[in-house]
């Protein structure tokens, strides 16, 4: 029989080891697989590149994670915001890298990873100083860029409803970067808001099919980061 | 001078940007004065918002008690789903923007050129933290590009010029732009003055804006 359900966030993320490459799914906090995030804190794992659109919130999540020292570089669209102080000072500092996306080419470089595609051309970013060092070509009288597929050792996924097999279901802007990223990792670990059993997700209406799942844990009061920061609690 | 012009208040350069916008259109909005252009919608119209982070029929802010946390636009506010919304991922999220789908987006901008060149990313200075976002895709992919912004900075210097002086976001993509001053289309010929608003000269104008306007 196939189970891919595990009791505890800590068990989910047990073989994350350091100089692992993540994919963290989110937008924001929306998505953002936090239980896990502070599982792997309490792991302990080192020297980590993540992706991630953005580096998180106050010291909750992705940016507890960042702020332990866990992270050596970031892959991202978008690393600053009003809430997101942690990033900023440890790269003014230079003591983290960034790998700055446009946010529809990272997307499309992990659907690419995830789809077996080693790279494809963009219009994103020709013209810019993003674009440099980078081969162009012209299709049809338009330069276009050349990116890579992105590929993960694990995913970090949030979703609302999953099955023992893996089939998952979001909540609105929380699936994201989500789906995608599940399918461009080695390993996909998953925290539902809801376990339901087999049989009641509609087949119509399943967003991610459970072959691009690996483990699920239930997380069934998930932290709202947001109210965390505003009350200035940090993790651990 | 400068003290003494004031133009158009950010809502008026909303609206004037809305009454560009023709009905039918999928229309993505930017963050700040962009945004704005939704309340304007005219008379008659029907657009749908798009919004990045995975919403096509975005509507307006909640009431309080109907917040969500997961219900949000790429500027991280809370928002609401009209009838007929839909949620998607990311990748095909982008997949309406780099694939021309999206008619009409109306961005912010700290400079633009009178080429239409855009830069409205970082300023490139070396204590600025690079943030991207959706920008150069949206300028990429989308059919027109509307800019709203204030004519000038802050402390007087022309937004509106010859070349951009900061890291382009993307070269010829804007169509028109919205200021508190003017609404000026990019031509061939250079920038093309439509409207100017109420007591301004074009002197005055010409005397705020870097780029040389034509009439």
């Amino acid at each position: 029989m196939i189970d891919k359900r595990v009791k505890t966030v800590a068990d989910a993320v047990a073989d994350i080891g350091d100089g692992a490459i993540l994919m963290i799914g989110g937008f924001g906090e929306a998505g953002s697989p936090t239980e896990l995030i502070h599982a792997l804190i309490d792991l302990g794992a080192k020297n980590l590149t993540v992706i991630n659109n953005n580096t998180g919130n106050g010291e909750i999540g992705l940016a507890a994670l960042i702020a332990h020292g866990q992270v050596k570089k970031m892959i991202c669209s978008y690393p600053r915001s009003s809430h997101s102080k942690v990033f900023p000072e440890l790269y003014l500092k230079g003591e983290i890298e960034l790998e700055l996306v446009p946010q529809g080419t990272l997307a499309e470089r992990i659907r690419a990873g995830g789809a077996g595609i080693p790279a494809f051309y963009t219009a994103t970013t020709v013209g810019t100083p993003l674009a440099d060092g980078k081969e162009v070509r012209n299709f049809d009288g338009q330069d276009f860029v050349l990116e890579h597929g992105l590929k993960a050792d694990f995913a970090l996924i949030k979703c609302e409803a999953a099955d023992r097999l893996g089939n998952l279901t979001y909540n609105k802007t929380a699936r994201n970067f989500n789906p995608v990223m599940c399918t461009a990792a080695d390993i996909t670990i998953v925290q539902t808001h809801k376990m339901v059993a087999l049989g009641s997700l509609d087949p119509e209406a399943i967003v991610t099919p459970n072959i691009f799942v690996d483990r699920i844990v239930e997380v069934s009061d998930p932290v709202i980061e947001l109210q965390l920061i505003a009350a200035g609690e940090k993790y651990p | 001078m400068t003290g003494s012009v004031t133009g158009w208040s950010r809502e008026q350069m909303a609206e004037l940007a809305a009454h560009d916008i023709p009905d039918g259109s999928y229309v993505n909005l930017g963050i700040g004065i962009p945004e704005l252009v939704a309340k304007f919608v005219p008379e008659g119209r029907e657009f749908i918002y798009h919004t990045e982070n995975g919403l096509l029929g975005m509507g307006p802010s909640p009431d309080p008690k109907d917040e969500d946390h997961e219900l949000i636009n790429a500027g991280k506010k809370m928002v609401t789903v009209v009838s007929g919304g839909s949620f998607f991922d990311h990748a095909t999220s982008f997949t309406m923007i780099r694939g021309g789908h999206i008619d009409v987006c109306v961005l912010g901008a700290m400079q633009v050129s009178e080429k239409g060149d855009l830069a409205n990313w970082s300023t490139g200075g070396a204590n600025a933290i690079p943030a991207v976002g959706g920008a150069m895709d949206l300028a990429a992919g989308v059919k027109t590009i509307f800019v709203i912004t204030q004519h000038t900075t802050k402390s007087g210097d022309a937004k509106i010029v010859k070349n951009c002086t900061y890291p382009l976001t993307g070269p010829k993509i804007v169509s028109r732009i919205f200021t508190n001053l003017a609404v000026l289309d990019v031509t061939d010929k250079g920038l093309k003055v439509l409207k100017i608003a109420p007591g301004i000269s074009f002197e005055e104008l010409q005397a705020q804006t870097e780029a040389d306007l034509i009439v």
